[in-house]
């Protein structure tokens, strides 16, 4: 085994292929498989394959769920990076019922992200998706080993990609309170009062469908534009304001696949197509991912 | 998150923090999906989406969930 197959933590020296378990982790000498009606109290959670790389994680952010950088399975060409979770938290059963739970969830998916982020500093590693859970060692074999020939063409496929999300939002101006410029507000019993009215919400829907017909040019330049600068481009589903808790409608919520090389360009690109003088419409980039919403191009479509 | 504006520094854009949202598109929406019986999820993809769909509509009642696979 050369030095690749090695553990990456200075803290888990040990060999990958003895398991690669770190030394100081008693709780996770017992319990092997095969008990029945025995539960185990662990399990392995998988944030991610890569092939096997060289470098350290980093420091920051290289921690699992179990408060431990995670560790390095390696089986053949590849390798999955894991951490042990305790079965009491990532059952079936006890896993239903946290995803329910909002804070639980999020703090999961920070996790997951964050592994996955110290995993780009060093290698190109391909995102399983959340709560990726296998019961044991051996399971997460298995999972390299029939995986083997998807792994291995979409770590191909993805090698020093990443993804960048755009997303347009549209402000919708709130009806304007009758300018100076309108004729004076009458009161209300004033003759023309209604028409005043009218005529401001008339005003009003026109700013709204204007800035509406505005953003609908903003997406499609956009789309086209950058995905001739991507390799590969996905539509996310729009997001609903009250769940990213951000003002304003979401109308496009796209992510572009650009090689890590062009991405400086790319997003020069992105900032060349907002418009900088318009405030009912805006631009907002996020990235560099990992290409997590581009794992399953190229393979055949979901039925 | 801010508004994109003009800070276009890459290193600036990797170091905000991430909306939420954002990031379960993508890892609820994406990532690679383990089928058959190597995971525990058998079905937990779907059963992700039926628990964000609950959690969702406790939000909001009427808002299709973000989270289905777009892929």
């Amino acid at each position: 085994m050369t030095a690749a197959n090695e553990m990456n933590h200075p803290q888990s020296g040990t060999n990958a292929e003895t398991d690669g378990r770190a030394p100081a982790r008693p709780e996770s000498q017992q319990a092997p498989s095969g008990h029945p009606g025995l539960p185990e109290d662990e399990l392995r959670y998988v944030y991610a394959v890569t092939r096997p790389f060289e470098g350290v994680l980093p420091e920051e952010g290289g921690r699992g769920l179990d408060g431990e950088p995670p560790r390095l399975l390696h089986h053949g060409d590849l390798v999955a990076v894991v951490s042990p979770v305790p079965a009491a938290d990532f059952d079936e059963a006890p896993l239903k019922a946290h995803l329910e739970d909002l804070d639980w969830l999020a703090e999961t998916a920070r996790t997951h992200q964050r592994v996955i982020t110290a995993l780009t500093t060093v290698t190109s590693p391909l995102p399983l998706r959340l709560a990726t859970i296998c019961r044991d060692d051996s399971g997460v074999r298995r999972l390299l080993e029939s995986g083997r020939a998807r792994f291995v063409s979409a770590l191909d496929r993805l090698d020093g990609r990443v993804e960048w999300g755009v997303k347009v939002y549209t402000h919708t101006p709130p009806p304007a309170a009758p300018s100076p410029e309108q004729a004076p507000a009458p009161s209300a019993d004033a003759p023309g009062a209604g028409r005043s009215y009218l005529q401001q919400r008339l005003a009003h829907r026109r700013t709204r469908e204007t800035a509406a017909n505005r953003a609908d040019a903003v997406c499609r330049r956009l789309q086209e534009e950058l995905s001739q600068s991507a390799e590969h481009t996905v539509l996310h589903r729009l997001q609903d304001g009250r769940l990213s808790g951000r003002s304003g409608q979401n109308v496009l919520n796209a992510a572009f696949l650009v090689p890590r090389a062009a991405s400086e360009a790319f997003v020069e690109r992105v900032r060349a197509l907002t418009p900088g003088d318009d405030e009912s419409v805006k631009v907002e980039l996020t990235g560099p991912w990992a290409p997590y919403s581009f794992t399953d191009i190229g393979e055949e479509e979901p039925t | 998150m801010s508004h994109y504006t003009d800070d276009h520094d890459i290193d600036a854009l990797a170091q905000r923090e991430i909306a939420l949202v954002d990031l379960l598109d993508r890892l609820l929406g994406g990532g690679v999906v383990i089928s058959g019986d190597l995971t525990l999820r058998i079905a937990d993809v779907d059963l992700v989406r039926i628990d964000l769909n609950a959690l969702i509509s406790s939000v909001s009642e009427n808002v299709p969930s973000p989270f289905e696979d777009m892929n």
